[in-house]
């Protein structure tokens, strides 16, 4: 039998015991043992001193081949011993993953604060500022300011909390018209503003009454401003935060501090305009009072009713929260029951 | 107000149904409360024919009427009112009606005597009990003889007339009438109303002049008429007239006092009518005396205030203007002689008055409102032509005036590029011209605009902005195109202010705990605990409850209330935070106090919901302190935190309490709510945090927050040693920072341990070092040198045994 059969029959052999190895172990050994000093390789090579000089390298070259064989042959097994331990692992190591998940402690924004949210991020994007303003408000400000000099009716409209003759706790954000009108210099551009923040009323709290509450005021003023944007930004505003469905329609009412002013209706939620018991089957639900600022009121904070003139809303989150969840008690928004909370938009728009 | 849309037909064309009427009048003019029809629900009322009556067998006060609903024969209907009698046309519910209440009426038998249906009173069929006339209270009611037999009862008693409820808004008291509410129809619907000015029918021979003397002061009544009718008969009114008023929710009482409830309800004025034989002496409207008493219709007395308006003859006063009359000098039934009046009385007194006194009647109201000054005469001339027809009599001749007054009309001069400037619109001046012509304004071109002369009726129009309104009404809110504002740009962004409120909300809802919002309004107790300074309280002047009386100057106690709430309703584990308006003053001169920010936080129970695989543990201090430093870090404040022990707040635990303050700025606290509180409020073990959220927002932030990451490897050394139960981490950690070298990143204390194997009154700490060289790499020995010199300077200053 010559060298190179030798060989031959060594790789086969090999090859053979290689593909019975069962495990890591035993190919180690298969692989030591064939490649290894003492193995058949190096062994049948030492016979390559009796070939002609001319044979050696062909031989050589031959049995080097083999040893590369056999080297790919073990990696490959090696690769299919591995794989079949880990899938083997693998499968010992299932889960039931329907368990339910570790909790994690999340908290989120008061359902209100949402209303505000959303509110505060539309106006932003229309280029209004958000403004603050006191919650102790003087008398001033809360009702003269506003066209509400003392002895007028509407005063009976709101009961107000004061904390002596001059002061009291502001019973609506509009007062933040005349401190924002004050402020503002209109060289530097027109007056866009909303004003969102709590409000009382000296009302017994009731499912639909409470004497603390929240309002987001709105103004805009400039040389030309008319109801017709007042018209379109509470359409947008409806259609933001309701969705495109809805619609809005005017009707007049009465504020001291606007001209014309208007109560604002919108698509009723619960029949989308059908008429139910909702909206006393007329389709519209009233969410929000507006109207053209009163000459009055730009004049008292010094500013000229001939040049400017604008609009101005209020509207109440808490009432935008009964409507959008049908939430039918208002004491609910202030009782802070960890159970009512939870539920409401995590997004945190 | 309540308004008949038949009332209203016989003025205007109109055929809509009263729901479109309803809704346009909404859209236009003022909000509809309600529109009514008193019959719908009803069902097989007809008028009957009682013709004969005898006495049921087994009862003293039943009787058994035979009656004649106009079918073949003649019902047996068994009946209690006192009032029945034989030859009566009554109100009779059919076998299978429906009354009032939605009650079904059967054929039945009343103690053994078949009954086929039932005679009913008004308020049986839906009559609200205070507008059935004083006659027909106790009982049945009674037609008048030419209703026909077996017809529906309905049109005869008012009952198919559609009410419509007005809303009206203070400034629209022009529609606290039929005529207004016609000209504002008539505007809507393009109509020329058909009013007709009265004519009085005075008797030739008789002055009122001679009757009676009237005085008032001007500025309490600008108008102050009076008329006399004389040789009148009181008597009930005819059904129109009662029909009328009861539609209008006005109970009838005399053909006298029912017709100045006609006028007040047809012209918006009110009139008061008083038995001019009881006035003694002369007439003067004045302010009353202090002391003065008077007795009103309704039977109360009342103490007059001096700034209350009274008619008063030269004796007493005979009413409280505006208000309601006194009972000196009412109508009733041998009253032979009316005094009639019509006035216009200072709004501001009238509303006051009816506050004071708690009298808010429909005249008081239109007062208060205002009053047409243009119907004060007309009014009385239709009312006292309708007393002579209804009571008979004669007018005497003239007015008795005390006080007059005849308003200049107004003139406002407008243009239509004014309108279309202001609505938006693009009217020309003959569109807007219409609409004046609609509303029956008065106007004429000038210039390039008008001239509109407001009639008296519309009290409510001073100023340009005033037709504005009009117009833009009138023209409909649903036509005005919807545009957003033009002009100059403007940039929306929230100030540093707000965004940094906005991060510790979003901070602390990422870290576990959700937003509350509690009552500003708290008890004074409450108001004054967890003081972060010292102050004064708050009061409202006059509370609805003592609940809500004072103005908080803590955040936290809401927080307990609403701690409390949880944990009434089965939620043990609450995690809330609020941030919301502390009220604080430094005297009790300080009117308005200073107000505030504030954020505060409570965790009670367990952080998550114990599960399967989340072993849980209670709340403590340091879960809340992990809050309330990821929170503060989060805002980027420069200089250091720090927390110092404290035991100055009563309500909370002395020895698990912490002044929080940062760069020697004192924000606020955290730790235990001390258990005596705990329990005050029901709550259990409960941690919480208050912070002055003003300061956090002014404190100086750090904008270069940016550090490059060390490219060399950081070594990291534990440590770990005994000390006396008394030394703190931060004795540690100071020392640590101060002896650490220049490469000492980071310490981290790992472990803490007292008890098994650890001598009494030691305990063992354990801390992992860092150490970084942003420059090199860290040498061994470098790291070695400055760790044994920690090593030493804990063994020497602060007597540690390391272990």
């Amino acid at each position: 039998m010559s060298l190179r059969d030798k060989l031959t029959e060594i790789k086969q052999k090999g090859l053979a015991d290689i593909d019975s190895a069962v495990d890591l172990k035993k190919l180690n050994e298969i692989r030591v043992h064939l490649l290894g000093k003492k193995g058949p390789i190096t062994a049948t090579l030492r016979g390559i001193k009796d070939l002609p000089v001319e044979e050696r390298p062909e031989v050589g070259s031959y049995a080097n081949k083999i040893r590369d064989a056999i080297t790919q042959a073990v990696a490959a097994h090696r690769e299919d011993l591995e794989d079949a331990a880990l899938n083997k692992q693998l499968a010992a190591e299932k889960i039931d993953v329907t368990l339910p998940g570790k909790p994690v402690a999340q908290g989120q924004p008061h359902v209100i604060q949402q209303i505000i949210d959303e509110f505060v991020d539309l106006f932003l994007g229309m280029g209004y500022q958000v403004l603050q303003g006191p919650e102790v408000e003087s008398d001033k400000y809360n009702f003269e300011m506003m066209n509400l000099p003392k002895n007028h009716p509407a005063r009976d409209m709101q009961d107000t909390f004061y904390l002596s003759k001059e002061f009291l706790m502001r019973s609506q954000t509009s007062p933040m018209q005349a401190r924002a009108l004050e402020k503002h210099d209109f060289s530097k551009g027109p007056l866009k503003m909303i004003s969102p923040g709590i409000v009382y009323r000296r009302d017994t709290d009731d499912p639909t009454h409470s004497h603390q509450f929240h309002q987001v005021e709105g103004l805009v003023i400039d040389r030309h401003v008319t109801m017709a944007d007042l018209k379109g930004t509470l359409l947008t505003m409806a259609q933001k935060i309701f969705g495109d469905r809805f619609d809005i329609r005017l009707r007049p009412s009465y504020f001291p501090f606007t001209e014309p002013s208007v109560e604002v209706d919108i698509t009723c939620f619960n029949c989308m305009g059908k008429g139910c018991d909702v909206c006393k089957h007329t389709g519209w639900i009233e969410v929000l009072g507006a109207g053209m600022v009163h000459p009055n009121v730009l004049e008292m904070a010094g500013v000229d009713s001939k040049v400017y003139g604008g609009f101005a809303f209020g509207v109440g989150p808490d009432r935008f929260a009964m409507l959008k969840y049908g939430v039918d008690d208002i004491r609910d928004f202030y009782l802070d029951d960890v159970r009512f909370l939870d539920q409401f938009d995590k997004r945190g728009n | 107000m309540k308004v008949s849309y038949n009332w209203l037909k016989k003025y205007l064309d109109l055929d809509m149904p009263a729901k479109d009427l309803a809704e346009k009048i909404e859209r236009t003019a003022v909000e509809v409360d309600s529109v009514d029809v008193a019959e719908e629900g009803l069902k097989k009322l007809v008028v009957g024919h009682i013709l004969s009556m005898t006495n049921h067998p087994d009862s003293d006060h039943l009787h058994i009427c035979s009656v004649d609903v106009g079918e073949e024969s003649p019902l047996q209907i068994v009946c209690g009112a006192p009032n029945v009698a034989a030859d009566q046309k009554v109100i009779v519910a059919l076998p299978g009606s429906r009354i009032g209440g939605n009650v079904k009426i059967k054929r039945s038998k009343m103690r053994g005597v078949e009954s086929e249906g039932m005679i009913c009173a008004l308020d049986e069929i839906g009559f609200s009990k205070d507008v059935v006339p004083k006659e027909w209270a106790d009982g049945i009611y009674v037609f008048d003889d030419s209703v026909p037999v077996g017809e529906p009862v309905y049109h005869y008693l008012g009952m198919d007339d559609p009410i419509i409820d007005l809303d009206v808004t203070p400034n629209r008291g022009d529609m606290l009438s039929i005529l207004g509410t016609v000209h504002e129809l008539a505007a809507i619907y393009d109509q020329k109303p058909d009013i007709q000015k009265p004519v009085v029918k005075e008797a030739a021979d008789l002055n009122a002049a001679d009757e009676l003397k009237a005085s008032a002061d001007e500025t309490l009544a600008k108008t102050y008429k009076l008329r006399v009718i004389k040789g009148v008969k009181v008597a009930p009114s005819p059904a129109w007239l009662q029909i009328t008023l009861w539609n209008a929710g006005i109970r009838p009482i005399n053909n006298v006092v029912d017709v100045t409830n006609y006028i007040l309800l047809k012209y918006g004025q009110p009139l008061h009518s008083f038995d001019k034989d009881k006035i003694k002496g002369n007439v003067q409207v004045r302010l009353a005396k202090k002391g003065e008493q008077i007795k009103t219709l309704d039977e109360e007395d009342h103490d007059l205030s001096s700034e209350d308006i009274v008619i008063a003859d030269s004796e007493r006063p005979i009413a409280i203007a505006g208000v309601m009359g006194g009972y000196n000098t009412q109508i009733d039934d041998q009253t032979k002689a009316v005094a009639l009046e019509s006035a216009i009385f200072d709004s501001i007194r009238i509303r006051k008055t009816a506050q004071r006194h708690v009298l808010h009647s429909e005249a008081s109201q239109r007062f208060e409102r205002g009053i047409n000054p243009d119907g004060v005469e007309d009014a009385l001339n239709e009312a006292a032509n309708m007393i002579q027809e209804l009571a008979g009599g004669q007018i005497t001749k003239g007015i008795v005036t005390a006080s007059e007054y005849h308003p200049k009309l107004p003139t406002i001069f407008i243009t239509a590029e004014r309108t279309n400037h202001v609505l938006g619109t693009d009217l020309s001046l003959s569109d807007i011209q219409a609409i004046f012509d609609r509303l029956g304004f008065i106007s004429q071109q000038a210039d390039d605009g008008l001239n509109v002369t407001i009639p008296a009726r519309r009290w409510d129009i001073h100023i340009e902005a005033d037709l504005f309104e009009e117009i833009a009404r009138i023209y409909g809110y649903d036509q005005l195109p919807a545009t957003l504002p033009t002009g100059r740009q403007t940039i929306g962004t929230l100030t540093p202010a707000q965004k940094l409120d906005r991060a510790t909300r979003h901070a602390l809802e990422g870290l576990g705990l959700t937003q509350a919002i509690s009552y500003s309004l708290t008890t004074a107790t409450k108001a004054q605990l967890f003081l972060m300074r010292q102050s004064k309280l708050t009061k409202l002047l006059s509370p609805m409850t003592q609940d809500h009386s004072t103005l908080r100057m803590n955040l936290l106690s809401g927080l307990l209330d609403d701690v409390a709430y949880n944990h009434a309703h089965k939620v043990n584990d609450v995690a809330l935070y609020e941030i919301g308006r502390v009220f604080y003053k430094d005297s009790d001169e300080q009117v308005r106090p200073d107000e505030v920010a504030h954020v505060a936080g409570v965790v009670t129970g367990n952080f998550t919901a114990a599960s399967w695989n989340n072993h849980v543990h209670p709340v403590d201090f340091y879960d809340l302190k992990g809050i309330v430093n990821q929170l503060i870090e989060n805002l980027g404040i420069n200089g250091e935190l720090s927390y110092t022990a404290t035991d100055k707040y009563p309500e909370m635990h002395p020895g698990r309490t912490a002044d929080i303050s940062i760069h020697g700025h004192y924000v606020g606290f955290i730790g235990q709510v001390h258990p005596k509180v705990a329990k005050q409020f029901k709550i259990k073990e409960t941690y919480a945090f208050e912070l002055n959220l003003q300061t956090l927002i002014e404190l100086p932030k750090s904008d270069d927050q940016y550090h490059p990451i060390s490219k060399y490897p950081s070594v990291e050394r534990d440590i770990s040693f005994l000390v006396d139960h008394e030394v703190t981490n931060e004795q540690v950690v100071d020392l640590m920072k101060k002896r650490g070298g220049a490469y000492l990143h980071d310490i981290h204390l790992f472990d803490i341990y007292e008890g098994k194997n650890i001598p009494a009154g030691k305990k063992s700490m354990a801390y992992s070092l860092l150490y970084v060289n942003p420059r090199e790499t860290l040498k061994d020995e470098v790291v070695t040198a400055a760790f044994e010199k920690i090593k030493k300077r804990l063994t020497d200053e602060l007597n540690a045994e390391i272990r």
